[in-house]
């Protein structure tokens, strides 16, 4: 079903932001349907805005529209008021390329980039007219899919998606897509126990978990001999040409620019974060290769400006050539370039300055902690002094805001770690008002921490609320005045997304209750309906602080253990005991390979643009296994 | 130097703001690689002036837009870097140069006209009636925004342009003037067509009207 442009025109007139809905976008691709063999629609949980700067998606849509004999479109979760609307009209959820119906389609892609979007995948489901449950569907029905960092634990969205595509998915979506074809005539089942047997993609319904009667794992068990347990992520050896054809959107963006990938993953190895751990090992994209790809940005987009985008920009080898290379190359293009993730050195703050070309809109640091020792604890070692002596630089070369990023809820945190805090942001605001006076700006985000699958915190429990709640206070009171502003999360979200993160499968009534009862938007404060999650929980008699709160013992079997990331088990417990003395681990380029397992599990794919240590690289190499360090 | 595009919009950036449709302009220019002046400071932008917002849900068919170049270009060249690197919606009619010491465009428009296609399965004559008392009138008090103000000196010319079973076609040409600007929204809501709740209205801006030149440009 086409939805006719009159029934589009009654209805856009009454909702926000219109041009949302519409498509037509520079770049866009909208080919023949009867044309091509496959018709996929890539789908965003989340509204246009968020979801138009996107890269996976920008990435996928690329490498599938290179493809002659397929089609691929894009569709995102529409505001309250246009779901409304829709709904009122009999509208269905459409793409906006060729304007078909989220039905009409052979395969309809996920991106799941965090928890709290899993309700509105339902929701997108249901407004486009698919039914929910993967059970539920036949081969006359679209194939669901879902990839992104989320579905790193994919069991609580097992029920409702077919597959799961694991890690870099830029390979195997081509590969997906041609097996599909082969087997696009047979009954559901069949074609997926066929799509289960291609490298990092899991189906959820050849595995059955089987539960302890205190509700944890006793083993997770393979229905067909055919498909692997566990489920390695997908790694690319090399990271592919970055997309140049970007999207512009017509219509305003979160982060409206293009974005240019410069490295993929990281090897800090902090201990709080998830992509840390599951984006390894880490490749650099060779600095001519970005600036080739930001020459050609320009020619396709007219952006005029271009995020360098990387989980750690100060890490990346060549980072000062790049900037250099930029500027001398792109000098008088007025273009503005964004660097984000830069650590606190003096080294970062030049680089900032080289591509803020006087325009000090606002620097950002996340120490995450505020005292060494917690540091130590979450392996982000930096020293305090050298913090302030950095705000100081920051300052005196003229920006006037800095924004901090903080975490409360941290293992092994104690209340003065809290007050520090406090302490640490008074400072630096101190050296801001000695430089900028009244101008001075400090604002500070506290997030509460969320432990991660896949990470050394995998085992500890999210505080509990009271305490949280105490440290909020804490902080209100020791940050009050002007020239600084302190932000924390909502406590409800918090707890929704710790539940959700560490989940297993039985959530899946959970979600899918909780949608029944209206709860859709879970990362939007202002829309969250916490009580439809209270009432699907007691409904389903599971608690919430089962999955949030409980501290796991060291031999439970986790849910998302039917995923293996290459980062081994043994290694993140290790991390984690770590942890618990206050010992730091050295970052892996810098000193010695510690062995986390990614050379060990993909070794074979070793390419140049790899930053493991090179002794290791070696030994793998000739030995291909195991290693003995 | 200055370039006069006279341009329509329509299609997909029919839903797209007045400031969102400055920045299609600049990034298309940018894919254009047309040599664009820039204003100046931290933040420079490139030097572009539109004649008159457009609202969200509005096409139009003779849009105005004025591009200072840091350096000349010939007209025919400069239509021949746009023309490929146009966005759906865009199309350009026509490029001329200005002067750079003409006034700027906000500033001469004096009027615009409309085409207005209104949902209509009654008698043709209800409307004909409807824009005869309008113009007859001798006041149209009307509320925007908290304030009254009187629709009626702003209509300068109202009349039935087309119809069929289903929808009729309102020719408007209102003033458009700072500070004495009428929308067509008004002259529609004045007719009283909207009573009957779902009733598809389309708006259309025909041409806009400058200072000195009665024919558009």
């Amino acid at each position: 079903m086409i939805v006719e442009q009159n029934c589009l025109d009654r209805i856009l007139p009454t909702v926000q932001k219109p041009g949302r809905y519409v498509g037509g976008e520079y770049n866009s691709v909208v080919k023949e349907w009867d044309a091509v063999s496959v018709r996929v629609c890539l789908a965003y949980p989340d509204v246009y805005d968020l979801g138009m700067s996107n890269l996976g998606l920008a990435i996928l849509y690329h490498t599938l529209n290179m493809l002659p004999d397929v089609l691929v479109e894009r569709t995102y979760l529409p505001a309250v008021d246009m779901i409304a609307a829709m709904r009122a009209s009999g509208i269905p959820l459409y793409s906006l390329e060729s304007r078909h119906a989220l039905s009409d389609f052979d395969i309809i892609g996920f991106s799941l980039p965090y928890e709290l979007v899993y309700t509105n995948v339902l929701e997108m489901l249901d407004l486009g007219g698919v039914p929910l449950r993967s059970a539920e569907r036949s081969a006359s029905h679209p194939l669901v899919i879902a990839g992104g960092h989320a579905t790193f634990n994919p069991e609580p969205m097992a029920d409702f998606i077919d597959l799961f595509v694991i890690g870099d998915g830029e390979e195997v979506i081509v590969e997906l897509v041609r097996a599909y074809q082969e087997v696009r005539r047979e009954p559901r089942d069949v074609q997926l126990l066929a799509l289960a047997g291609i490298p990092g993609i899991y189906v959820p319904r050849f595995y059955d978990p089987r539960y302890h009667t205190d509700g944890t794992i006793a083993a997770i068990e393979r229905l067909s001999a055919k498909v692997p347990l566990p489920v390695r992520k997908r790694v690319v050896s090399t990271l592919p040409p970055p997309p140049t054809r970007l999207l512009v959107p017509n219509v305003d963006v979160a982060h409206n620019r293009a974005t240019v990938e410069i490295q993929r993953g990281c090897t800090r190895g902090c201990r709080f974060c998830q992509a840390g751990m599951v984006v390894r090992p880490v490749r650099e994209r060779p600095v001519e290769e970005v600036l080739d790809a930001i020459e050609e940005i320009l020619r396709h987009t007219g952006f005029e400006e271009i995020g360098l985008l990387s989980l750690s920009s100060s890490d990346y080898s060549d980072i000062e050539r790049l900037v250099e290379a930029i500027g001398e190359r792109f000098g008088t293009s007025h273009l503005s370039i964004s660097l984000p993730a830069l650590r606190a050195d003096s080294f970062s703050v030049a680089l900032a300055e080289a591509v803020a070309k006087g325009r000090h809109t606002g620097f950002t640091f996340a120490p995450e902690a505020a005292t060494e020792r917690l540091r130590a604890v979450i392996n982000k070692p930096i020293e305090t002094d050298q913090m302030l002596r950095v705000a100081q630089e920051v300052f005196e070369r003229g920006w006037r805001s800095i924004k901090l990023y903080f975490m409360i809820g941290l293992p092994g945190e104690q209340l003065s770690d809290v007050r520090a805090i406090a302490d640490l942001t008074l400072a630096v605001y101190r050296i801001g008002r000695k430089v900028h006076g009244r101008h001075a700006q400090v604002n500070v985000s506290v997030n509460t921490f969320v432990p991660k699958p896949h990470t050394p915190f995998q085992w500890v429990g999210l505080e509990p609320a009271a305490l949280i709640r105490e440290k909020q206070a804490v902080l209100q009171h020791g940050m009050r005045g002007r020239g600084i502003k302190l932000d924390y999360s909502d406590n409800e979200a918090t707890l929704l997304e710790a539940a959700l993160s560490r989940g297993d499968r039985r959530l899946g009534s959970v979600i899918e209750r909780a949608w029944k009862l209206g709860a859709r938007f879970d990362a939007w404060d202002e829309l969250r309906q916490i009580s439809a999650w209270t009432r699907a929980f007691a409904e389903t008699n599971l608690s919430p602080d089962f999955y949030a709160y409980r501290q796991r013992s060291v031999d439970e079997i986790f849910p998302w253990e039917v995923i293996s990331t290459g980062v081994s088990r043994t290694f993140l417990l290790a991390e984690y005991q770590r942890s618990l003395h206050g010992e730091t681990l050295s970052d892996c380029r810098e000193l010695r390979c510690h062995h986390c397992g990614i050379l060990v599990s993909y070794g074979a794919l070793w390419s140049a643009t790899w930053r493991c240590p090179q002794l290791v690289r070696e030994v793998c190499k000739h030995e291909n296994a195991s290693l003995v360090l | 130097m200055r370039m006069r595009l006279l341009f329509s919009k329509d299609g997909p950036l029919t839903y797209v703001s007045h400031l969102d449709l400055v920045r299609v302009w600049e990034r298309t220019l940018r894919r254009a690689e047309a040599p664009l002046a820039y204003s100046g400071g931290f933040n420079p932008r490139p030097r572009l002036q539109l004649a008159a917002a457009l609202p969200v849900g509005h096409t139009g068919e003779a849009e105005l837009l004025d591009i200072w170049l840091e350096k000349p270009v010939e007209v025919e060249r400069f239509g021949r870097m746009l023309v490929p690197v146009l966005p759906l919606g865009l199309a350009v009619r026509q490029i001329y140069q200005v002067s750079l010491q003409a006034p700027a465009l906000q500033t001469q428009v004096i009027a615009a006209e409309y085409r207005v296609t209104v949902g209509w399965g009654r008698a043709v004559e209800q409307i004909e009636d409807r824009i005869r008392c309008i113009l007859a009138a001798k006041e149209l008090p009307q509320m925007r925004r908290g304030r009254s103000y009187d629709l009626r000196p702003l209509i300068e010319r109202l009349w039935l342009v087309e119809y069929d079973a289903r929808s009729v076609v309102l020719g408007m040409q209102l003033a458009a003037r700072e500070g004495a600007t009428a929308r067509p929204e008004a002259v529609v809501e004045a007719l009283d067509l909207d009573a009957g709740g779902e009733v598809v209205i389309r708006y259309h801006r025909r041409r806009l009207i400058l200072r000195g030149h009665v024919d558009g440009c």
